[in-house]
């Protein structure tokens, strides 16, 4: 009657097939080790941002105070009316094109373009810095400014002020060691020191790169627009 | 045909010329389990120490002077944390994994040495973090090894200043050591493993010690998060774990904080920590098991994936530590439910060990006698842990000595009868001699009967309603004088039972230089990690070539078969099948 396997059996051959292709003889991710640490280690790190995130959600939801308004805070104006969160607009839009730059320099590093590679790593690297830089821009402004302080702030639940410079300031670290991983790589591959061993390491530097985007992304859309 | 093994295609090691490059700056991964395990082991005596404390406080109270309330919470704090996380979780994942790993993969070494060897001085540099914390102003932390705040910032706990600093920046310490070793166990075992060595042909050891780094890698961020914020909590005054509170009659500045919030981070690691102490002492045993019965693991596609499912699963039970915080009864429901359901895949793993002894032919050997222990006090834990899943039956016992009992049975025996059955079992691999036997039994009944001396009247003073963490009992009305009586012989097996472990020390020193020489694979063990050219095994382990796996792990007994075990790199012949084993 059936002429065809239910989907039970055939989820079930899906199950075997992928387990047999796992512990097969080989490699279990087709891949250059260090690309398969590196995607490990990205996956503990996303629960570390996860673990941070949550926590910063669970104190807004719990305050007793009012949360400050976000966009008030991170408006900015430059002569005129403030413009509600600009900074962490360029800072984004900053973020997002370095890794454009990295995904072509990944390119031209597996075409063994050696120049334009480390031109491009080097370009990557010098985003962050401005990243980095911008940063520090808007916590002394916070600071200096507006009062914005670990312990408290004017403007309302003295959570804010916490969450806000432990979670971007992790962040931050891990730009700034991404700048300093991108430029040692930049410098290796100027000096040729992959030749022999080949061009992944510039794709496992950018994996990092990547994700530390993408974990800015999440905090902008939780911190900044929440 | 030439055939480029699959490790060597990607690796190449290191040679220092060096004596200091070679042992103490070292990339082996022999060398660095081999000073994890000594690192572990000696903060662990430390620990040992502590625990004695406390029970001579608690057998003699108000004898002995300069235990005062303030120590006690320290030991209590210090013996936990100690144990728990620099002891046994390094002992197992450093120790173990670092040793065992490579070897049972047959890889020439882990797969980025470099960082192997930085995790190791991060490791030990947070353990001299952790005891610098003796010495500084006021000691250690008292807050208990929860480190449950406000109580662990707020002055009036012991070491609330500076102790508590120590302890939170060694834990943070703590988990960068073990993600870099972490990421190399892992990748190694998926990545670097030699021809023939499919996952499920790799030892139960391998598999309880890489499911176990996962579960490391995925619940130490909860940790690392946790303390750093604990840290600013204390050093910068932010309130995210600090609700408004006053403490000796002043109003904190902190307010609007969650200290429940704490202990969802806290257990989100700590429930999976049990799992990442215990799943590689699951694999350890098995292998013990199976080489000393002479007989092949029961199940062993079940063992994986109960190892699998366990680990899974320990990432949804964590408040049920919690029972008592005053979280959303609701939330117990849920945790009862699959804190329940553990209890099949690990009932699945006890059956699967005592079918594996039915009818072996078992060898009453010194590692078999730790791992047939550890069987005992495995199900006496893990029968209690029944108890303790549940909310109703929980919420009296809860702080009190059965929950002392209970995890001081199940995770504290139990895994360190592993750890020294695996001591016995692999020290003639790492120095080519074995331990001494007699010493080795003496040893074993010491702890095995001493611990049920110790942690078995727990429970009663527990149902009794004896709360663990007290200082001191005093004229308590609803409890008997029978308990005092209790924890008097409590404390004397205690000291007894402490007292064998020293002479488990001098065994290991006397053995390291008069010890029998080990014959080559003493045990007669099927796995590869015998089968080096050097023995005990050199720096890359195997010489020009890689060894070549035909088989399982477990073939043992093979009828027909000229001896009782096949080696995994063994050709295949007439009697000894390659393919199909498993």
């Amino acid at each position: 009657m059936a002429q065809s396997p239910g989907n039970a059996v055939l989820a079930h051959d899906a199950v075997t097939d992928l387990v047999s292709d796992w512990s097969a003889e080989k490699e279990v991710f087709k891949v250059h080790w260090g690309k398969a640490m590196m995607w490990i280690f990205l996956l503990s790190d996303t629960f570390i941002f996860t673990s941070f995130l949550t926590g910063y959600m669970k104190v807004r939801i719990s305050s007793t105070v009012p949360w400050p308004n976000a966009s008030e805070i991170f408006a900015l104006s430059f002569g005129g009316d403030p413009i509600p969160l600009i900074l962490i607009a360029i800072m984004t839009f900053v973020l997002i094109t370095s890794s454009g730059t990295m995904a072509l320099a990944v390119n031209y590093g597996y075409r063994r373009d050696r120049i334009k590679t480390a031109t491009l790593l080097f370009i990557t690297a010098a985003f962050g810095l401005t990243f980095v830089g911008m940063q520090a821009f808007e916590w002394t402004k916070l600071i200096v400014d507006e009062g914005v302080r670990p312990w408290g702030n004017p403007f309302g639940a003295a959570q804010f002020g916490a969450s806000f410079f432990m979670i971007t300031g992790f962040h931050g670290l891990h730009v700034s060691g991404g700048v300093a991983y991108l430029t040692y790589v930049a410098i290796g591959v100027m000096n040729g020191r992959y030749e022999k061993k080949g061009y992944d390491i510039v794709e496992i530097a950018g994996l990092y790169w990547h994700f530390v985007d993408l974990v800015w992304v999440f905090i902008f859309a939780f911190f900044y627009l929440w | 045909m030439a055939h480029v093994a699959l490790a060597d295609k990607e690796q190449e090691l290191a040679h220092p010329k060096t004596w200091i490059g070679m042992y103490v700056w070292s990339q082996d991964h022999k060398i660095i389990g081999i000073q994890y395990i000594i690192t572990a082991t000696a903060v662990g005596v430390v620990a040992l120490i502590l625990s004695g404390l406390m029970r001579l406080q608690l057998g003699f109270p108000g004898v002995f002077d300069f235990i005062q309330p303030d120590e006690y919470y320290q030991a209590v704090t210090m013996h936990g944390m100690i144990m728990i996380v620099f002891m046994l979780t390094a002992f197992f994942l450093g120790g173990f994994g670092n040793v065992l790993v490579p070897l049972m993969c047959g890889a020439r070494d882990m797969a980025f040495p470099y960082m192997n060897m930085l995790s190791y001085w991060v490791y030990l540099l947070s353990v001299i973090v952790v005891c610098a914390s003796f010495f500084v102003p006021e000691g250690p932390t008292g807050a208990g090894w929860t480190l449950y705040p406000p109580q662990a910032i707020t002055e009036g706990t012991a070491g609330a200043d500076w102790g508590i600093i120590c302890m939170t920046v060694s834990l943070g310490l703590f988990v960068v050591a073990f993600t870099m070793g972490g990421l190399n166990y892992v990748t190694t075992a998926f990545q670097a493993r030699t021809r023939g060595m499919t996952l499920m042909r790799m030892p139960l050891s391998v598999w309880g010690i890489i499911m176990a780094t996962i579960l490391g890698l995925l619940a130490f961020p909860a940790l690392l998060v946790s303390v750093i914020m604990m840290t600013l909590d204390k050093t910068l005054d932010t309130s995210f774990f600090m609700p408004a509170i006053s403490s000796l009659g002043e109003n904190l500045s902190h307010e609007g904080g969650s200290p429940i919030l704490f202990q969802h981070l806290f257990w989100f690691f700590g429930h999976p920590e049990v799992y990442i102490v215990a799943l590689p002492a699951f694999g350890i045993v098995s292998d013990l098991i199976s080489t000393h019965a002479r007989k092949n693991i029961f199940g062993y596609r079940m063992m994986v994936w109960a190892i699998v499912a366990i680990g899974g699963l320990s990432f949804v039970v964590w408040a049920h530590h919690m029972y008592v915080s005053g979280m959303n009864p609701y939330f117990g429901f849920f945790f009862a439910t699959t804190t329940l359901i553990i209890a099949v895949p690990t009932a699945i793993k006890v059956y699967n060990w005592v079918l594996t002894l039915w009818r072996g032919n078992i060898h009453l050997t010194v590692p078999m006698l730790f791992a047939i222990g550890f069987i005992f006090t495995f199900i006496h834990g893990g029968i209690t842990g029944l108890f303790l899943g549940n909310v109703v039956v929980d919420v009296p016992l809860s702080d009190t000595y059965f929950v002392v009992g209970h995890f001081h049975m199940v995770m504290g025996v139990s895994p360190f009868l592993v750890v020294f059955g695996g001591i016995y079992h692999w020290f003639p691999l790492l120095t080519g001699r074995m331990l001494n036997d007699a010493m080795g039994k003496i040893h074993f009944w010491l702890t095995f009967l001493g611990t049920y001396a110790i942690y078995l009247p727990m429970h009663y003073i527990g149902i009794l309603g004896v709360p663990r963490r007290y200082y001191a009992n005093g004229t308590t009305e609803f409890l008997p004088d029978s308990v005092q009586a209790a924890n008097l012989s409590i404390t004397i097996a205690a000291l007894i039972v402490a007292a064998a472990q020293f002479l488990f020390l001098i065994n290991i020193f006397w053995s390291l230089f008069k010890g029998r020489k080990s014959p080559r694979n003493p045990w007669r063990a099927t796995t590869i990690e015998w089968q080096t050219p050097d023995y005990p095994p050199k720096h890359g382990n195997w010489g020009k070539e890689l060894p070549v796996v035909h088989r399982w792990a477990y073939s043992y007994s093979v009828p027909g078969a000229k001896e009782d075990f096949i080696p995994q790199n063994e050709p295949p012949s007439q009697y000894t099948r390659g393919e199909g084993d498993v």
